[in-house]
């Protein structure tokens, strides 16, 4: 369609047809000022701070409901508009508060913006102001009304955009005031899109309120860890006595592949990291007790013993798990050490999803793959299994607002009526565990119609679906870990009649994807190469075992027969999400790296104190394939990446590290660089290298150092570095991958986390404690948009 | 239930039919009942519509649109469908008449609603009736039942082929449920928030589809048009401002009431000849011309032509017929008070100007009342009216600032020996007003 | 929750009337509490549900229109118009008058819960001020006489009728 051409403060503008004049001035680089107009929500025009003056028309315009048309002539700032924009400001600070000094937007508060560029300074009331009590309606959420300037933005965001619809406003006139679902207190999801989305102080968050002063934080861009859907993050940090302290979650940075969206984990559930459980000291057993240690001797035991293990009983004696946490570099590396160092192939993980199978099915076929953007613009698509709304906020955040502001058509096929059905154009219900029948019903084989057609989704209604998907376009075919192995080739193949379909295949982690792209597998290489098709790394590596390893039931097997010795686990807890038996590892030397004392620390001979993902630097893949930063926000005193330790427990093997990790030849002096008070210095050290052309290659506990050799072998990632390192997501696409191999499907076990619980992170996050307590107080219900 | 009062320069066109038990269908067809409806269903939308238009009627609920014109923006063809709805929220301070309309000619509104229907191609009509009006809504339901008893209304009215439902609707309680968009929203069952316009009603209104939105008296003008023709309507008043008015004469007068005048009638005559002028030996001071919303007039501007044009041209609005007479007695900061707390009240609390705005006035002018007020005072009562007018959501904001804008003006004086403490200089003689009542 | 036949029938007309459920609920709350006397959690509950809509929504719409309420009130709710037409005609005094008789404040209800008071915004009664709404009855051109004899009568209605614990949707003429 041709653009609409307008002038507005004597500049020429072009802008699409249907464009709201705001957002032409913008475009142009005029802003008009706003309290109640939010891209993507519905228009309000009711704060009136965007009058503007159009040509021909006696009044004020409200740019924020204005369409452009042609030839329209517009003035943004002539002293009429300044008098009204200053007048609506006046009159809204005549019943505010002004507790500016202690209110918890003081300093990012748009109305102390407005008053700024408006000058508003001289009060002409001196009535008194209208007052009423502040109000706690959830353990995160806290409302002031004589704060609240009315925007409405959080009714809106709730229910548009959540569409949960907990906020309403009651009364009316100057008593008109938001209010919350169940009167005193709010039902819904916490999300704290509302918190997040209020321009003054009204909507504050139980996990921030009167901490600190926003500019005593500073504010680190990075990726949320607690789910698989991975959003960008800005991290609040202040210092603390334990090094440093997250103090909030939020979204200031909407570039993200999250937008505005965060979640309650997202949100509030960064706490973990400050927990006082937190292990701050390598742990020992001594006489059967773990007590701490020095680093020294930790590594000293732990070297000495992998190595005469490896030496005596061989590499098939010990066995590695790694983590759906670390980072990718962090997971190349310890599937490097495993095979490279230990001589092993006994690495797995915690599978959430079947990659292996969609890799393979996918192979040679470009652009097959959906990233979290895709989902927001496809024209169509379609969720088999899962639950998102539950277990992939920002997914079903995208897909939701996707249906609402492009009118996408959605097609959801579940064994529960999930939430999502409420923006489908087509739900069907199906028996728990026929996800796979769909899949191959739709691939075309008509003998699965029977299992999953009943009186109200019949053989011809299902004939009808498959039909209409495949007159679709674009779609997206999103499936949860319901469909595996063979039925992940039959939904591929249904795809293929599809023109242009692209698939997301659902895990449950925040690195679940990155684990399997680098290869956390006892007979799959990283890009999902088979031992069988080695040749690469066997160059690259100087050398792998040739036989595919033990899965994680078999190291349990192994050490119960006596066969395995050692057992490596990084940031894992198979004893308690996996249930394995404890017992096996009995006399097996256990070593365990995590935050916290988990069931499976519990049974380790060395216990070592984990960073988190907010304390470490590098890159982690989400469900869908986009690769994202990791950017470190400071670090808790004690703790060390995996990455070190990983390095460290090579040097004490007496193993050459920079056959691990190709850092710069005689560097050893820098050890130690990427930690302690220059926290995030080598990152800034990277960006710099990289302007100048040169490799960030500064020390062997660098990650960027391995991520040359990610980027260069792993298909997919040779993304752009620099992109990467500046904030953006990059996609990687599954089709240069290797052949895969047939996995046993009952090798994943979902997590089955919800909204409400993530792992086991979300055990130590007081946020998500107090919410969950609540709610068993409360149960929650659906509720209908109205 | 209201009393009812004559005077012999009325011009009975829409009030025909008080007091002769017209709320009864066969009594409203003895007085040509239902015979404009016929008519209307043997002409062309088209032919209805101009003859609308020429008649010069234009809006009664205060905005003064010309009615046909109104309806000829209603699209020809859509998709959704098409909804006559008649106004009869009455809120309007000084307003009374609709009332009388439905007490005593309700099928008048059906026929009008019905016409409007066949003009614009609607299928269904609305009539709103203000929760107040509990009794009204009665006599309306009664009516509509009669109405389709008799095949009148519903499908295949009076064996034409064209289909045509009226419903009754009552309101609970809210001014600004009077203005055109808010009274869909509150129809829709919501609250009364106004929409964002354009889109215009007539072009996407109730549930989206095309809606006409008439005021009642507006409505139960049509039929007498349809029967009389364009041309006796028009010239029953001044050019473009054709027929009679409900005017609702209150306050200070001896002979208050609702009484039907030609359009243009003179002010002054109203107030003196109509009216009865002002009791107990008071003199004029002030006059509200067409209900609360509009700027008062002074004693020495009474002597304008009471139509739509002539009203602007004076300064003020002709609205929506409710002359409320003040004498000297009057305290014209309390009566500013009284006016702003009603729009303070009534104000959505959608956007900032007006629910802000009404709200500081009201404030500042009870402690001005009060004796507490300071000389900035004065001016900033000005500044905030000044600064609402025209820039609000809807015309509430107006409606707020125009009085009290034109009440600082014209009697500033007022303002001013309120000042220092000084108790109201009207207060004794209010008290005096009661002991004679 | 239990509404009497005369309020169920009207509501399945009212269905009838939109295309859409929620449009009839204005009036059905109306109605709802004419019977029961308030908008008790009850009743919102159980028209939330019959509209499909939430308790909040039904909340969000209560709260906004003026006769609607959530506090139970007296029998006779008396509502004294005090804008201006009747304001001239002596409005307020008859509501200072209300208050002394009656021995409430604005929004106050008497202790035998027979009379609430309320002081209100115009009530279409402007050629006819000072007027008074007892519930839905219209009284004008009253004095302070005059209002009360109506109030008078009230009482004795209502102790004819017994101590009623709901409000009474019947306007005495
Ligand atoms: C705040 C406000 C209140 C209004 N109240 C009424 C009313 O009670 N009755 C009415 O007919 N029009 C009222 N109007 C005017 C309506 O918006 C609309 O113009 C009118 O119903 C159109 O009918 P008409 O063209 O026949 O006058 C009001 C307007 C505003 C801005
Ligand atoms: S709470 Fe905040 S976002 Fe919501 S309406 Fe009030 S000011 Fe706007
Ligand atoms: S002012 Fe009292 S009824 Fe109108």
């Amino acid at each position: 369609m041709a653009d609409v051409n307008i002038t507005v403060d004597g500049k020429k503008v072009a802008a699409p047809a249907g464009t709201l004049l705001i957002e032409a001035c913008k475009s142009a680089g005029i802003e008009v000022p706003s309290f109640c107009y939010y891209p993507n929500l519905s228009l309000q025009g009711a704060c009136r701070m965007c009058l503007v003056k159009v040509e021909k028309m006696p009044k004020l315009q409200t740019a924020c409901t204005t369409v452009i048309s042609e030839g329209m002539a517009v003035s943004t700032d002539t002293p009429e508009i300044h008098q009204a924009r200053k007048s609506m400001v006046e009159m809204l600070l005549g019943n505010h508060p002004l507790d500016c000094p202690v209110c918890d937007a003081g300093g990012e508060c748009e109305l102390q913006d407005m008053t700024f560029a408006y000058g508003a300074a001289e009060s002409k009331f001196i009535d008194i102001k209208n007052h009423r009590e502040e109000q706690q309606w959830s353990p995160v959420v806290y409302f002031d009304r004589p704060r609240c300037i009315l925007c409405y933005r959080c009714v809106r965001v709730c229910g548009e955009g959540m569409d949960v619809w907990a906020l309403g406003v009651q009364n009316r006139g100057v008593s008109s005031v938001i209010a919350p679902n169940k009167e005193d207190h709010l039902e819904c999801e916490e999300c704290g899109m509302c918190i997040d989305i209020c321009p003054v102080g009204a909507l504050t968050s139980g996990a921030y309120r009167y901490k600190t002063r926003p500019w005593e934080m500073r504010h680190v861009g990075t990726t949320c860890t607690h789910c698989a859907d991975g959003c960008k993050t800005t991290l609040g940090v202040r210092r603390s006595d334990t090094g440093m302290e997250i103090v909030r979650g939020d979204n200031r940075d909407k570039s993200g592949i999250n937008g505005d969206f965060l979640c309650m984990k997202g949100r509030y559930a960064f706490d973990f990291a400050n927990h006082e459980d937190r292990l701050t000291q390598p742990l020992i057993r001594k006489d059967g007790r773990l007590t701490p240690s020095t680093w020294e001797e930790a590594f000293e035991l732990i070297g000495r013993r992998f190595k005469e293990i490896r030496d005596s009983a061989g590499g098939q004696a010990i066995g590695v798990v790694g983590s759906t946490r670390t980072t990718n570099e962090e997971n190349y590396l310890l599937q490097k050490f495993a095979r490279v160092a230990l001589g092993t192939n006994n690495i797995d993980h915690h599978r959430t999803a079947d990659f292996p199978a969609l890799a393979a099915a996918l192979r040679g076929k470009p652009e097959a793959t959906a990233s979290m953007r895709d989902v927001f613009k496809a024209p169509a698509m379609l969720l088999i299994g899962n639950n998102p709304t539950e277990q992939h906020p920002l997914l079903a955040w995208q897909i939701r607002n996707n249906v609402r502001l492009h009118k996408a058509r959605l097609y959801v096929i579940n064994s529960e009526p999930v939430k999502l059905r409420r923006q489908a154009v087509n739900f069907i219900q199906i028996p728990v565990g026929s996800e796979g029948n769909v899949a191959r019903f739709l691939s075309g084989d008509d003998s699965a119609a029977g299992s999953i057609s009943n009186p109200t989704a019949t053989r011809d209604a299902w004939v009808a679906l498959r039909d209409k998907l495949r007159g679709e376009q674009n779609l997206v075919i999103i499936f949860g870990s319901e469909i595996r192995g063979e039925d992940i080739a039959s939904l591929v193949k249904f795809g293929s009649a599809v023109p242009s379909a692209k698939f997301v295949c659902l895990s449950d982690y925040a690195n679940s994807r990155g684990a399997a792209d680098m290869g956390l597998y006892p007979d799959l290489l990283p890009g999902y190469h088979p031992m069988s098709d080695a040749g690469k790394w066997r160059d690259e590596w100087g050398g792998v075992p040739q036989t595919p390893g033990l899965t994680l039931p078999q190291m349990v097997e192994s050490a119960k027969a006596g066969n395995l010795k050692a057992f490596y686990v990084v940031g894992a807890n198979p004893v308690g999400r996996l249930g394995i038996d404890a017992f096996s590892f009995s006399q097996r030397f256990v070593v365990v790296q995590d935050m916290f004392l988990t069931e499976t620390a519990l049974i380790a001979d060395v216990v070592l104190p984990a960073a988190n993902a907010y304390e470490k630097s590098g890159t982690v893949t989400n469900t869908c394939g986009d690769v994202q930063f990791l950017q470190k926000a400071g670090e808790i005193t004690g703790a060390k990446s995996d990455f070190e330790m990983t390095v460290r427990i090579a040097d004490a093997m007496g193993f050459d590290v920079s056959k691990l990790v190709p850092f710069s030849r005689g560097t050893h002096s820098d050890m130690g660089q990427s930690r302690g008070a220059q926290s995030g210095e080598v990152d800034r050290h990277g960006v710099w290298l990289e302007a100048q052309g040169l490799e960030p290659k500064m020390s062997p506990f660098d990650p960027t150092a391995i991520l040359d050799e990610i980027q260069r072998l792993v298909p997919g990632y040779g993304v752009s570095r620099a992109n990467l390192l500046a904030g953006n997501d990059q996609h990687t696409t599954l089709s240069g991958s290797g052949a895969g191999v047939q996995h046993d499907p009952a090798l994943i076990a979902p997590a089955n986390d919800t909204l409400f619980t993530s792992g086991t992170l979300g055990r130590y996050s007081r946020a998500l404690n107090s919410v969950m307590e609540n709610r068993q107080k409360q149960p929650a219900e659906e509720v209908a948009a109205d | 239930m209201a009393d009812l009062v004559s005077h012999p320069d009325e011009v009975r066109v829409v009030s025909r039919r008080f007091g002769q038990g017209a709320a009864d269908i066969d009594r409203y067809l003895q007085l040509d009942g239902y015979k404009a409806v016929q008519k209307a269903l043997a002409m062309q939308p088209d032919a209805i519509v101009n003859l609308v238009k020429d008649s010069g009627l234009r809006g009664r609920g205060g905005a003064g649109f010309n009615t046909g014109m109104k309806w000829s923006f209603v699209p020809k063809q859509s998709a959704k469908p098409k909804y006559i709805l008649c106004n009869g929220d009455e809120s309007e301070p000084g307003t009374c008449k609709d009332r009388l309309i439905f007490e005593h000619d309700p099928h008048a509104v059906i026929e009008g609603v019905v016409i409007a229907g066949i003009a614009t191609g609607a299928h269904a009509g609305y009539i709103y009736v203000r929760g107040e009006y509990r009794y009204l809504l009665e006599i309306m339901q009664k009516a509509i039942k009669d109405a389709y008893a008799r095949g009148f209304l519903g499908k295949n009215i009076f064996g034409s082929g064209y289909d045509f439902e009226v419903y009754w609707h009552g309101g609970a309680g809210a001014y600004e449920v009077g203005e055109e968009s808010a009274l869909m929203e509150s129809l829709e069952g919501k609250r009364g928030i106004p929409r964002i316009r354009p889109p215009f009603p007539a072009v996407v209104g109730l549930w989206g589809g095309p809606t006409v939105i008439n005021n009642a008296e507006t409505l139960a003008s049509v039929p007498h048009i349809l029967l009389g023709g364009a041309e006796w309507f028009a010239k029953l008043g001044p050019p473009k401002n054709g027929g009679t008015r409900l005017f609702c004469l209150s306050g200070h007068l001896n002979r208050p009431g609702v009484y039907e005048l030609p359009m243009g009638y003179n002010l002054k005559k109203m107030i003196y000849n109509v009216g009865g002028g002002i009791p107990n030996g008071r003199t004029l001071k002030a006059v509200v011309p067409g209900g609360s919303s509009c700027p008062l007039l002074t004693a020495g501007e009474i002597d304008v032509s009471m139509d739509f044009d002539s009203m602007m041209k004076a300064g003020s609005m002709l609205g929506s017929g409710g002359v409320v007479v003040v004498d000297d007695s009057t305290c014209m900061v309390k009566f500013a008070l009284r006016i702003m707390k009603f729009y303070r009240h009534e104000s959505c609390g959608w956007c900032i100007p007006c629910r802000e705005g009404t709200d500081w006035l009201d404030k500042i002018l009870v402690r001005f009342h009060s004796g507490g007020g300071l000389r900035k005072d004065i001016d900033n009562i000005q500044y905030l009216s000044e600064n609402m007018l025209g820039r609000t959501f809807c015309p509430l904001g107006d409606a707020a600032a125009m009085p009290t804008i034109s009440i600082v003006k014209k009697f500033r004086k007022e303002f001013e020996d309120h000042l220092d403490g000084k108790p109201c200089p009207f207060e004794k003689a209010g008290a005096a007003e009661l002991a004679m009542a | 929750m239990k509404f009497s036949d005369q309020f169920e029938a009207r509501f399945a007309e009212m269905l009838t009337h939109y295309p859409t459920k929620r449009s009839a609920l204005v009036p059905t709350l109306l109605y709802a509490q004419d019977e029961v006397g308030h908008l008790s959690d009850e009743v919102i509950a159980e028209i939330a549900s019959r509209v499909d809509l939430t308790e909040l929504e039904v909340r969000n719409v209560i709260s906004y229109y003026s006769m609607l309420t959530t506090k139970p009130r007296g029998k006779y709710n008396v509502q004294v118009c005090t804008n201006i037409a009747c304001l001239l005609r002596g409005g307020e005094e008859l509501l200072e008058h209300c208050k002394g008789r009656l021995g409430i404040g604005n929004k106050g209800t008497t202790q035998d819960g027979m009379f609430s008071l309320e002081e209100v915004e115009c009530i279409g009664a402007c050629s006819w001020a000072p007027a008074v709404q007892v519930n839905y009855a219209f009284h004008e051109n009253l004095t302070t006489e005059k209002m009360d004899k109506v109030l008078d009568a009230y009482n004795e209605e209502g102790n004819a009728v017994g101590k009623w614990l709901t409000w009474s949707p019947i306007p005495m003429k």
